[in-house]
């Protein structure tokens, strides 16, 4: 890979061991990927806040824990001030109401360290998987750095920006940089569509767009799908959201198309650049049901927890959430946790959708997520129902709990009653 | 017994060899593996319940989260990397994986190794060379 000059520069460590770090983990990252030179970008979304083994490496301060994990040294290396603008990833605990669910003080401390390094070093804390919710937002053509496999085809599809899925070490080292390997969706030709699918059904809901995305994923693995709407129709965030979740777990989607809907697909030539695609695909009900079925492993209709919120609640389904549980009550064997941002939290708040929530006996957490607090749930957890494709999906391999996904009312019916009683229709 | 060479490129260099642990089906490390004991844990994958430590591991790419590198160096850290890895298409979860996870890994080889591989093979690599040699279980 070739180096620019102040790209060398940072390499020789002229400009400081931190950028010289981040600089090695590119050149190392650049190599492996085949790319032939750096670009710039100035927006990364970093992983930062959670890791799920915090104490497998031992460190006397923060700096040299963050150096060990995320720099991927033995070596203590001090960030003066990160380069990029950035924003950060879920975090492992509500960092404000960690009591309330449980977390234990030691988490507390480190997150409450970890916080106090991002002040320091000029990291932004979101603590969200949900960046194009609370305040990153790419325009169009802008070059990025995403880490959460969600938001990667949010900034990618939806917005016209790009980039690939960035992971905890890759994004760090751009952040410090400001440098990013040009390859995958940076380059125009990679954002092409290779499959076509043609959507014989209508998806008018979350729910519906879920099983779409789950079902492509699958299918088309690390492809460019291009989705054809049999019956024209403007997703909503909400919408798209699912769809991304869906398709970044059984699978491995950063890009796609959908024709007449986002950017890059005016039309169905336009999302090809004129190319054939390798497969044409149908999607229908057959298709549906598989997906559905797929999604659900559990057996036992018994369940002990409901999570909301994967990825992070829309201000459109806080603001249904609270809707569907006003004046009910969540009954005594389970729990429902409903996960969103901080800052939505703050409108929730205001709009008085938290007081109905919390007065139902519900949680209204913000910052992590089901998939990630597993280890913090309330003991004897064994069946968890969730409207979202995503955690129906890695919640048997990452929690050993089976699963139940349906639509939000659904998973609203359960928590009030304690059944799942979901069916595809 | 038959022996096969590859011919690819470095994605991580250093040389290895192993007996070869090989899926047509993408693998996601951050949930689904267990990465302290170098497991496949995915509901519905076809390596669920087989480890990958001390193999060469021989799959298509990475799908999933973008905790993909976390996880890779979690299984480094745990001692239960793969001896090597082969991957036919690289993409930035698998790149930046395979940095951390320190094992000799090629890609972009003139055959696709998850066909002409098949597990129990054993499986010699020179990374830096981007050369795979294999000879086939008998």
């Amino acid at each position: 890979m070739k180096l620019a000059r102040d790209e060398q520069e940072m390499l020789d460590g002229k400009q400081g061991r931190a950028k010289q770090r981040g600089m090695e983990i590119l050149a190392q990252y650049g190599e492996a990927l085949g790319a032939e030179r750096l670009i710039e970008t100035n927006n990364v979304h970093l992983l930062i806040g959670f890791h799920p083994y915090p104490e497998m490496v031992t460190a006397r301060d923060t700096d040299e824990l963050v150096s060990k994990f995320f720099l991927d040294t033995d070596e203590r290396i001090m960030v003066d001030y990160v380069k990029c603008f950035n924003t950060t990833h879920i975090w492992a605990m509500d960092i404000d109401r960690w009591q309330a669910m449980g977390a234990p003080e030691s988490l507390h401390e480190l997150m409450e360290a970890i916080r106090k390094y991002c002040i320091r070093t000029g990291i932004s804390i979101t603590a969200t998987c949900t960046p194009y919710q609370v305040g990153n937002v790419p325009t169009n053509g802008e070059h990025c750095a995403w880490t959460e496999s969600s938001a990667v085809p949010f900034c990618n599809a939806v917005l016209g920006a790009r980039t690939n899925t960035e992971t905890a070490h890759s994004a760090f080292a751009i952040a410090l940089t400001g440098k990013v390997p040009l390859s995958g969706f940076h380059i125009d030709e990679n954002r092409l569509g290779t499959h076509l699918i043609n959507v014989e059904l209508a998806p008018g809901s979350v729910f519906d767009w879920n099983m779409l995305g789950y079902f492509a994923g699958e299918t088309v693995q690390l492809g460019v799908p291009v989705y054809n709407l049999s019956v024209p129709g403007t997703p909503s965030l909400s919408m798209l959201k699912g769809l991304n979740a869906a398709g970044a777990s059984s699978g491995g989607i950063m890009m796609y198309h959908i024709i007449g809907v986002t950017p890059e697909a005016p039309t169905t030539e336009a999302a090809f650049g004129g190319k054939k695609p390798e497969e044409v695909l149908s999607y229908g009900k057959a298709e549906r049901k598989r997906a559905y079925e797929n999604l659900n492993s559990a057996k036992d209709e018994n369940v002990d927890m409901i999570t909301l919120g994967c990825p992070h609640y829309s201000l459109e389904q806080l603001r249904d959430v609270a809707r569907l549980l006003e004046g009910k009550r969540v009954h005594d064997n389970v729990n429902l946790w409903i996960w969103t941002a901080h800052q939505l939290k703050a409108i929730a708040d205001r709009n008085g959708y938290t007081d109905i929530i919390t007065r139902a006996g519900a949680l209204l957490l913000t910052d992590a997520c089901p998939l990630v607090t597993k280890d913090i749930f309330p003991e004897g957890i064994r069946i968890v129902a969730t409207d979202s494709a995503k955690q129906a999906h890695y919640t048997p391999g990452v929690a050993g709990y089976d699963a139940w996904f349906g639509t939000m009312e659904e998973c609203i019916d359960c928590a009030v009653t304690g059944k799942w009683r979901g069916e595809l229709r | 017994m038959s022996r096969i060479v590859l011919k690819g490129r470095k994605v991580v260099g250093g040389a290895s060899e192993g007996e070869a642990l090989v899926t047509r089906q993408t693998i996601s490390t951050w949930g689904g593996v267990d990465a302290l004991k170098g497991i496949i844990t995915e509901r519905r994958h076809e390596l669920r319940d087989q480890s990958f430590a001390g193999k060469v591991l021989v799959f298509p790419s990475a799908k999933g989260s973008s905790g993909w590198s976390t996880m890779a160096q979690v299984i480094r850290l745990a001692g239960k990397a793969p001896k090597a890895m082969i991957i036919r298409e690289v993409n930035s979860l698998t790149a930046i994986g395979a940095v951390v996870m320190r094992a000799p890994t090629v890609t972009d080889l003139d055959q696709d190794p998850t066909e002409v591989i098949a597990t129990g093979d054993w499986v010699k690599i020179d990374a830096d060379k981007g050369i795979v040699e294999v000879t086939k279980k008998v």
